[in-house]
């Protein structure tokens, strides 16, 4: 077991332990406000706060709101709490002393990042990925690209401005009917009679008004794959910030990349700060721009996060050249499994826009049996003149 | 004041084996008042916890199953349109004014209580066990925000019905959607995961007390080896108790030695035919040969 931190002898006591203590969750990228401190500092009066289990798990029912949270609350109490004895000197200076991977302010973010992203991103230029595409020839490569490239230096404001326009237009066109609940509407097919009464009561009890209900068009959720795998990389800018445009318009959307790996960038594309957001997401996408593993990572993906958020009501959108690296079998159980949970898959191919292009990469001709939309896809324009066809899934 | 660890122990009693973080979790919310929120898997307990707490406590458990479009008329109140349109015609043949019918059929005695509005107008604080929030809608949400904040509910017909007790709130989610920030933030919050050994081999005792141990052992051996295999549906709690009443029915003492009725009683533990398929009679022959 780590020992216990100790603290520095001016230290202003228990109270401001826990407030240094929110400090560094905050610095953290946990959301916690002044009232959750409070309802912190009133729990720990409930337990032995002295024990470092009931103090860690009273803490950590208060402090965290969702799974991952919960799993990475353990190592940042650990961290302040158990930091092995070392001595803390000031409490409240916490928030610099710890490196911070996931909030970037974009105000930081331009200062320190800027120059050291400036350096990988020129490295990067002579790499595979770009070369290959002056030659026409595209093929998939099983490494991970280790440099990092700064997404923020490829994605402007501007573009994600028109991708909103983009996939609001998009999300618009995937409307449905399906909704169990009907509700009030003037051309209804059955009568509302809850309104009927409310408006007999105008007439002494006689229903002369008829009012009629429906069921309501629902929204499709979408669900988007980018690939960032070496071979998309020229495509990538127009995808991701079609990516960003969608998460910020549409709040059921749900994203991912993948490459080598697959990573969800919901949360990080929700960031208020479009540009933020982006800076989050280059992150995140350690190692875009090398190889790829359509297969596995689709996989993954139907057997993890498609059970919690694909259902009959989803459309998977899936943004990939299908260069594989894996076999080809990968692809087709993935899809298969993802059909199974009643979803439409679309996938959208940049090289489909080029002419004499054959679907002959085993991992796009194993995917095809499995889609019900198959098209090309390089340009905003591209993705803005699709919606004719998603209107009729 | 009752502690954690003593929470725990009438729990136990009670048959529910909670772990340690959830029963300071638990104790927590109870003593401060905040609902809370459980998220897991399907068949890890979440559900069975606010049934043995309005045990515990001796209170009624208030159910609201959430589903998609579940609105504020199912969830918290509505009128009884029927009985207030009878009354309408009624009074109407015995000459009533307009004012009086209006008091009449706008009283507590034409509203049909739906689960919110019946677990805060209780006379002893009942348990509201909110099922799978996650299925309802995020309009949903916001009305349950109200409620969960102020404890009180706006009939515009009425006025503001305030709480004659403060119920106890579990809100369960399997997580098929993110709920909201403003939800997350007025609950505590657990993450209930499958049981480790020693863990499921409580709840098994204690849940099917007559059981032999080898048998026992040999039984959460077998669920906890087939939870790391590749399966679409992952068992839970109850399938593993299904189990294990099937094999106590069939009269079996030893998993390993007849592998056909082993597989044969797979039917309570494997949900989807691809799954079924998956696991053959080597499959699990091999499992039940490694647990043992």
């Amino acid at each position: 077991m780590t020992r216990v931190t100790r603290f520095a002898g001016r230290d202003p006591g228990p109270i401001a332990r826990v407030g240094g203590f929110f400090t560094h969750l905050r610095s953290n990228g946990l959301r916690l406000g002044v009232a959750e401190a409070d309802l912190a500092i009133t729990a720990l009066t409930h337990v032995k706060a002295i024990s470092p289990d009931e103090a860690r798990w009273a803490l950590r029912a208060v402090c965290t709101g969702s799974r991952e949270e919960a799993e990475r609350f353990d190592a940042l109490f650990d961290s302040f709490w158990m930091d092995a004895g070392r001595v803390k000197q000031k409490v409240v200076q916490t928030k610099s002393s710890k490196s911070n991977d996931n909030m970037h302010s974009s105000r930081d973010a331009r200062g320190q990042d800027a120059g050291a992203s400036g350096a990988a991103t020129a490295l990067d230029d002579g790499q595979g990925a770009a070369d290959s595409e002056g030659t026409g020839k595209l093929v998939a490569t099983d490494v991970r690209n280790l440099a990092k490239k700064d997404l923020r230096d490829m994605i402007r404001p501007d573009e994600i401005a028109q991708a909103e326009v983009v996939a609001l237009r998009l999300g618009a066109a995937l409307r449905h009917k399906r909704s169990r609940r009907r509700i009030a509407a003037r051309k209804g097919d059955r009568l509302h009679f809850r309104k009927i009464m409310r408006a007999s009561l105008a007439t002494g009890g006689e229903p002369i008004k008829l009012l009629r209900k429906r069921r309501p068009d629902r929204t499709r959720k979408i669900v988007a794959l980018c690939d960032v795998s070496g071979s998309m990389t020229v495509y990538a800018q127009v995808f991701l910030a079609f990516l960003a445009g969608l998460m910020r318009t549409d709040a059921a959307a749900d994203a991912y990349l993948f490459h080598t790996r697959l990573v969800r960038i919901t949360e990080a594309l929700r960031d208020k700060d479009a540009m933020r957001a982006i800076g989050r997401l280059s992150l995140m996408a350690d190692g875009f721009g090398g190889g790829s593993k359509i297969g596995p990572s689709l996989e993954l993906f139907a057997d993890t996060y498609a059970k919690r958020f694909v259902d009959g009501r989803s459309v998977v959108l899936i943004l990939s050249d299908g260069y594989d690296t894996e076999p080809a079998e990968h692809v087709s159980t993935a899809l298969s499994k993802l059909k199974k949970r009643g979803c439409k898959i679309i996938w959208l191919n940049p090289l489909k826009g080029w002419c004499d292009y054959e679907p002959v990469a085993l991992g796009m001709a194993a995917a095809l049996p499995h889609l019900d939309i198959f098209k090309a896809a390089n340009t905003l324009a591209d993705l803005a003149s699709l919606d004719r066809e998603f209107a009729t899934l | 004041m009752t502690t954690w660890t003593d929470l725990q122990a009438t729990l136990g009693g009670l048959g529910y084996v909670a772990s340690d973080d959830l029963s300071v979790a638990l104790q927590l919310a109870l003593s401060l008042g905040r609902p809370l929120l459980l998220e897991g898997a399907a068949g890890v307990g979440k559900t069975e916890i606010a049934r043995s707490l309005s045990v515990v406590k001796d209170t009624q458990l208030i159910r609201l199953q959430c589903y998609e479009g579940l609105d504020a008329a199912q969830a918290i109140y509505e009128w009884n349109y029927q009985r207030q349109l009878l009354t309408i015609r009624a009074a109407a043949e015995d000459g009533e004014t307009g004012k009086q019918v209006e008091d009449r059929i706008f009283s507590r005695d034409f509203l049909l209580e739906r689960p919110l509005l019946a677990a805060i107008t209780q006379d002893a604080p009942p348990v509201l066990l909110i099922d799978e929030i996650d299925r309802a809608d995020e309009e949903f949400e916001a009305y349950l925000l109200e409620i969960l904040s102020d404890y009180q509910i706006s009939i515009p017909e009425l006025g503001t019905i305030k709480a004659t007790s403060k119920p106890m709130v579990i809100l369960t989610s399997n997580g098929t959607r993110d709920l909201s920030d403003a939800l997350r933030r007025r609950c505590l919050y657990t993450y209930v995961d499958y049981p480790d050994r020693d863990t499921e081999m409580a709840i098994l005792q204690a849940r099917c007390p007559g059981i032999a141990a080898h048998l026992g052992a040999q039984i959460v051996g077998f669920v906890q080896k087939l939870r790391e295999e590749e399966l679409e549906k992952t068992p839970g709690i109850a399938e593993m108790l299904d189990f294990a009443a099937a094999l106590m029915g069939l009269g079996i003492a030893d998993l390993t030695n007849d592998p056909a009725v082993l597989q044969s009683t797979l039917t309570t533990l494997l949900k989807t035919q691809s799954d079924q398929a998956h696991i053959t009679k080597e499959v699990s022959g091999r499992i039940a040969g490694r647990a043992a």
